[in-house]
């Protein structure tokens, strides 16, 4: 069994409201040195047995559906159980 | 003409959207449930607004998964007459059936209102009701409204625009369709405003232009 971590985060050049949002309610915090803040979603995948190579799967997975290529990147880790 | 209006689990507006396209407009459409769906008898089908599978995930993400999403894509390669409205419209980027995607609100809140849109050209089958120009008032109610796209969306194929572009959409697109001209998608929510004593008729000429279109 294989535990999967899946970052999706928005491509550079979409707006991200919640980022600003976030980063300015830090600096209300007094952490003042933060200077970007950018909010993604992490997707933890358990997968049973590989149908193959694994890599090209999760892929497949982000491509078709857990990740909008048009304004998301990704990036993911596979971890040994 | 007959019309599908398909509706996924948290569709809530296919209701209305069968009332505006039936008692209001005069034509023929029934409310289609995605499970076990046959499009095959259908001439067009609409896709109506509502929160499908909750937004799970992104909203309209999922409903691209289902079987009748297939039968949608076909419809559309077809040549058929595709709507989506609201959360609709979402589900039509997200099966690639009109380019861009949709992002939260700069609010990042629901929001509900009436927006002015102008007609940006009345060329569209969904748009000769409509004089290019006119301004018109349609309701919205979403919390994902802002229309994204990194390449620019033709002329041709952008219907309505935003008078006050709030949520910065792309082009200030609030209704556009495919190159082919036969799918349309728009934020707004034409189905709530034919009717006087509603919202108005602004929403009332899409349909006639819809109904009236030769297929």
């Amino acid at each position: 069994m294989k535990r999967v971590q899946v970052y999706v985060t928005l491509r550079e050049s979409v707006v991200d409201p919640q980022g600003t949002a976030a980063k300015e309610a830090l600096h209300n915090k007094g952490f003042n040195n933060v200077s970007n803040v950018r909010i993604g979603k992490l997707i933890e995948l358990e997968i049973d047995e590989a149908k193959g190579d694994l890599d090209a799967q999760v892929k497949e997975m982000c491509e078709q559906l857990l990740v909008n290529r048009v304004i998301e990147d990704y990036r993911f880790v596979v971890e040994e159980a | 003409m007959k019309l599908a209006v398909v509706t996924f689990p948290g569709t809530s507006c296919e209701v209305e959207m069968h009332r505006a396209v039936t008692k209001i407009a005069g034509g023929e459409a029934e409310i289609v449930w995605h499970k076990g769906a046959d499009l095959s008898s259908y001439d067009g089908v609409i896709i109506p607004h509502g929160a499908s599978y909750g937004d799970y995930l992104r909203p309209g993400a999922l409903a691209t998964t289902t079987a009748v999403a297939d039968q949608i894509v076909e419809m559309a390669n077809e040549g058929k007459l595709v709507v989506g409205v609201g959360n609709g419209f979402q589900i039509l980027v997200e099966l690639g059936l009109l380019p861009g995607a949709f992002l939260q609100n700069p609010s990042l809140r629901f929001e509900s209102g009436r927006a002015n849109v102008r007609v940006a050209q009345d060329q569209t089958i969904f748009s000769k009701g409509y004089a290019a120009g006119d301004v018109i008032t349609l309701p919205y109610a979403t919390q994902f409204g802002t229309y994204y796209n990194e390449e620019e969306v033709p002329a041709d194929q952008i219907v309505w625009t935003y008078e006050d572009n709030v949520w910065n959409s792309t082009q200030s697109i609030a209704g556009m369709t495919n190159a082919k001209g036969n799918v349309f998608g728009t934020m707004l929510l034409p189905e709530r405003a034919v009717e006087e004593v509603l919202a108005g008729t602004d929403g009332l000429p899409l349909f006639e232009s819809i109904l009236g279109s030769e297929q």
